[in-house]
């Protein structure tokens, strides 16, 4: 007798173990009243930078704190340490992305309810770290001027996962002949509506647009 | 390159099926797959191939059902697909429209069971 094959219905999502994950952290991190922004971009889109100035910034009147995945090194975290805030750095190894568990132990023995804001920012990657979410409130994908103004077209994923688009570099945007209008029509093509705010962490233009964003988007004012 | 994660995790699923069903053998395994998903479809193939050596799912078949984007648009009021992910815009009157109603799945729909002979 052959064996007769039949259909078992299962209608299970592959990464329903990261998405539980995830929702626990979501919600641990509403309890706790911290506001956890993730960042991705591809490497030397200037994640590090943006973020060492963005937390120097909130530090003297807010409690922050950043998560930092790399493949290897602590060299983001000794940068970011600067900024005096509580840096962790998350070795992957060899995973090109961040996933929830690793941000859950990562936060091991962490008191949530003495921060405010989590930033967590990602392996430089603009293809896998869109399938995993981390738990955070808001998603930025960050942009150099200097990649050029078809990267949303190119990875059309990772943009259209994001909340709000941030132009990185902007001081060099002349020398690199910038078309900030095909950049902002890519971006919109690929996610219709999305926020877009142009920054340099070099000369400091944009960040306080950006602070001011961020602060009315999660009601703390500046 | 996160296929190969990902595959592990579909053959880890299927594992626990295959230990809820008691004996049985999986011949293959139907996944529904989302062209937003962020997983290349190839590249997952491979790693499921090299991923189920040394398993009980060794031998068995990834089948992929590619879903297309399918978005809301708010002028028609009606789901329609769109053929690029480069332009979330409502291919009859031409809106953009960023709310997504298929195309991020990742999914195991379904198991297909050779059921085993009686020893």
């Amino acid at each position: 007798m052959t064996p007769v094959p039949r259909l078992l219905e299962v209608r299970q999502n592959v990464l329903k173990h990261n998405d539980v994950v995830a929702r626990a952290l979501r919600e641990r991190f509403r309890d706790a009243g911290v506001f956890v922004i993730s960042l991705v971009s591809s490497p030397g889109s200037g994640k590090t930078a943006f973020l060492e100035k963005t937390l120097t910034l909130l530090q003297p009147r807010f409690r922050v704190a950043a998560l930092v995945g790399d493949l290897a090194t602590e060299n983001d975290a000794v940068r970011l340490r600067r900024s005096q805030a509580r840096v962790e750095q998350i070795v992957t190894g060899t995973v090109c992305h961040l996933d929830a568990t690793m941000v859950e132990k990562a936060l091991e023995g962490w008191d949530l309810h003495a921060l405010d804001f989590l930033f967590i920012e990602n392996v430089g990657n603009l293809v896998c770290p869109a399938s995993y979410d981390l738990g955070e409130a808001l998603r930025l994908v960050l942009l150099s001027v200097t990649e050029g103004e078809d990267k949303p077209l190119k990875y059309p994923t990772i943009f259209n996962g994001a909340d709000i688009a941030i132009i990185t570099k902007t001081d060099l945007a002349a020398a690199v002949e910038f078309d900030w209008v095909a950049a902002n029509d890519n971006i919109q093509a690929v996610r219709p509506g999305m926020q877009v705010l142009s920054v340099s962490a070099k000369k400091g233009e944009g960040l306080h647009d950006w602070l001011r964003y961020l602060s009315t988007l999660c009601d703390r004012p500046l | 390159m996160h296929e190969l994660s990902i595959a592990l995790s579909i053959i880890e699923m299927a594992e626990e099926e295959i230990a809820r069903q008691g004996n049985v053998q999986v011949t293959a395994i139907h996944l529904k797959l989302g062209r937003l998903s962020g997983v290349a479809r190839e590249a997952l193939l491979s790693s499921f191939e090299m991923a189920c050596e040394g398993t009980v799912l060794q031998g068995s078949r990834l089948v992929i059902e590619d879903l297309p984007i399918i978005v809301y648009c708010p002028k028609c009021d009606a789901q329609r697909p769109i053929n690029s992910v480069e332009w979330f815009l409502c291919p009859v009157c031409r809106t953009a429209t960023p709310q997504i109603v298929q195309g991020k799945e990742l999914q195991v729909a379904a198991l297909e069971i050779a059921e085993a002979l009686p020893a």
